[in-house]
C-alpha cells in the first residue's frame, strides 16, 4: 500500500488478508506479450460509457488490480511501441474477476 | 500566460535536463518508482514524507520547505521541472506547493513519467549530487489554498469543482477504484457541486488536452467562468491537476485548491452533503 494518499501502486494495491475480497469487487489479471510479463504498461479502467476511471502502473510481473464497484467494466491496456488493447470484464461484490491480457 | 510559460514537452527535457539553472524533480507518494529509475539528473521528492508535516495533517511549514529545497540543492533562480506517476497528479500538487511558497520558475513536463515510459525514453538509476543551497522560500500565498470554512460559505455562491469520479461523486465509492474501498468517512459530495473528473482534462498518454477542449469541458459542465472556483478531490492533489488546468492553463483568476477535500469535508459534523448522480 502506499499510505493514505491516492497514488495508484504498480500493479495495484493488495488484497491482504485482513482487509479479505470482503464487499469489495476485484477486478486483477496479468498483461503478456508472446507469454512475457509486460512490465513497463498501464492499465486502464473503463466505465461502461467509455470513461475513464482509474488507472495503474504495471507489477514487473505485468500485474494490475482495480477496486471497482459491481458491474461491467472495459480495461485498456497501453504499452510502449503504441501497443494497446482492450477487455470487457464484470465485476461482482465479494468476488476476484481474474483475466490475463495478451497484446 | 501562454503554455510555454508553465509545461516543457518530453523533447525538451532531452535537451535541456542537464542545463544550469534547471532541476528536474519527481514528485511522487510512492518512490518507488524513482529508485528503480528516473529521467537523467532527477532529484526526488517524495509527496508525503517530504511535503507533509509528520504529526499534525498540514504542509511542512516555511522553514522546512525552505530546509527541504536547500538539501536538495534547489535555488531560489532555479527552473524546476516538475514530473511524476500517476497522470502528474502529485507533480501538479508539488507545482501548486511550489507556487504557494512563492518560488518563480517552476514548470511541469505534460504527459509525465507515463508518457516518457510508454515513448521508451531512457531511465537511468544514478542519483544526481547537486551542493547544497540557502533557499529561502515566501508565506504561503492564501490565494491558492482553500480551508474548510470558506468551502461551507462557497456552497451556492462560487463555483465548486469535484473532480473525482462520477462513482466517488455519487457516493458509490468512497476512494479511487485503484485503491480499497475502506475509507469511514461519509460519501457524496458537496452541493452544488459540480464533476468534471480530472481525467477528463487530460488526454490518454496523461498530456493535457488543448485549451479550446477544455473550456468546452468546463464550460459543458456548468463551470461560470466569471466566478471565483475551489477545486477538490479526497486528498487535494488530483485537484491541484485541475487547478493547474484552470488557474495555469486557462489562466482563470481566483482558482484554490481545497486539499483538506472530502476526507475532511466528509467527516466533518453538521455540513450539508449531496449524493447521487450530477444532475
Amino acid at each position: 500500500m502506499t499510505g493514505d494518499g491516492c497514488g495508484a501502486p504498480a500493479g495495484g494495491a493488495p488484497v491482504s488478508a485482513a482487509r479479505d475480497v470482503g464487499g469489495q469487487a476485484v477486478v486483477q489479471g496479468r498483461v503478456t506479450q508472446n507469454g512475457s510479463a509486460v512490465a513497463v504498461g498501464y492499465a486502464r479502467l473503463l466505465d461502461s460509457g467509455g470513461d475513464f476511471v482509474a488507472e495503474v502502473p504495471l507489477g514487473e510481473d505485468g500485474g494490475f488490480r482495480f477496486f471497482a464497484a459491481p458491474g461491467s467494466w472495459t480495461l485498456r491496456v497501453l504499452a510502449p511501441g503504441n501497443v494497446s488493447a482492450e477487455r470487457v470484464v464484470s465485476a461482482d461484490t465479494g468476488k476476484i474477476t481474474e483475466l490475463e491480457v495478451a497484446v | 500566460m501562454s503554455r510555454s510559460d508553465v509545461l516543457v514537452d518530453a523533447d525538451w527535457v532531452e535537451a535541456h535536463g542537464g542545463d544550469p539553472g534547471v532541476v528536474l524533480v519527481e514528485v511522487d507518494e510512492d518512490t518507488s518508482a524513482y529508485d528503480k529509475g528516473h529521467i537523467r539528473n532527477a532529484v526526488k521528492i517524495d509527496w508525503k514524507a517530504d511535503l507533509q508535516d509528520p504529526v499534525r495533517r498540514d504542509f511542512v511549514d516555511r522553514a522546512g520547505f525552505e530546509a527541504l529545497l536547500s538539501e536538495r540543492g534547489i535555488s531560489n533562480d532555479d527552473t524546476v521541472i516538475l514530473y511524476g506517476g500517476n497522470n502528474n497528479w502529485f507533480a501538479a500538487y508539488a507545482y501548486w506547493y511550489f507556487k504557494l511558497y512563492g518560488h518563480r520558475g517552476v514548470k511541469l513536463l505534460d504527459g509525465g513519467r507515463k508518457k516518457w515510459e510508454l515513448e521508451s525514453r531512457e531511465l537511468v538509476t544514478d542519483v544526481p549530487q547537486r551542493p547544497e543551497t540557502s533557499y529561502h522560500a515566501q508565506e504561503q500565498d492564501p490565494s491558492l489554498r482553500a480551508f474548510r470554512d470558506e468551502v461551507v460559505a462557497a456552497i451556492g455562491n462560487r463555483n465548486l469543482v469535484d473532480v473525482r469520479s462520477p462513482d466517488e461523486f455519487a457516493g458509490r465509492l468512497l476512494a479511487p477504484a485503484h485503491l480499497p474501498q475502506e475509507q469511514a468517512q461519509r460519501g457524496g459530495h458537496i452541493p452544488t457541486a459540480k464533476n468534471v473528473p480530472w481525467s477528463k482534462a487530460a488526454e490518454e498518454d496523461g498530456t493535457f488536452k488543448s485549451d479550446d477542449d477544455l473550456r468546452t469541458l468546463y464550460g459543458d459542465a456548468g463551470l461560470d467562468f466569471s466566478r471565483d472556483t475551489i477545486a477538490y478531490c479526497r486528498i487535494g492533489e488530483r485537484s491541484a491537476h485541475t487547478w493547474f488546468v484552470l488557474h495555469e492553463l486557462l489562466g482563470q483568476p481566483n482558482v484554490k485548491n481545497y486539499d483538506g477535500s472530502w476526507t475532511e469535508y466528509g467527516s466533518l459534523v453538521g455540513v450539508p452533503i449531496e449524493v447521487g448522480d450530477a444532475k
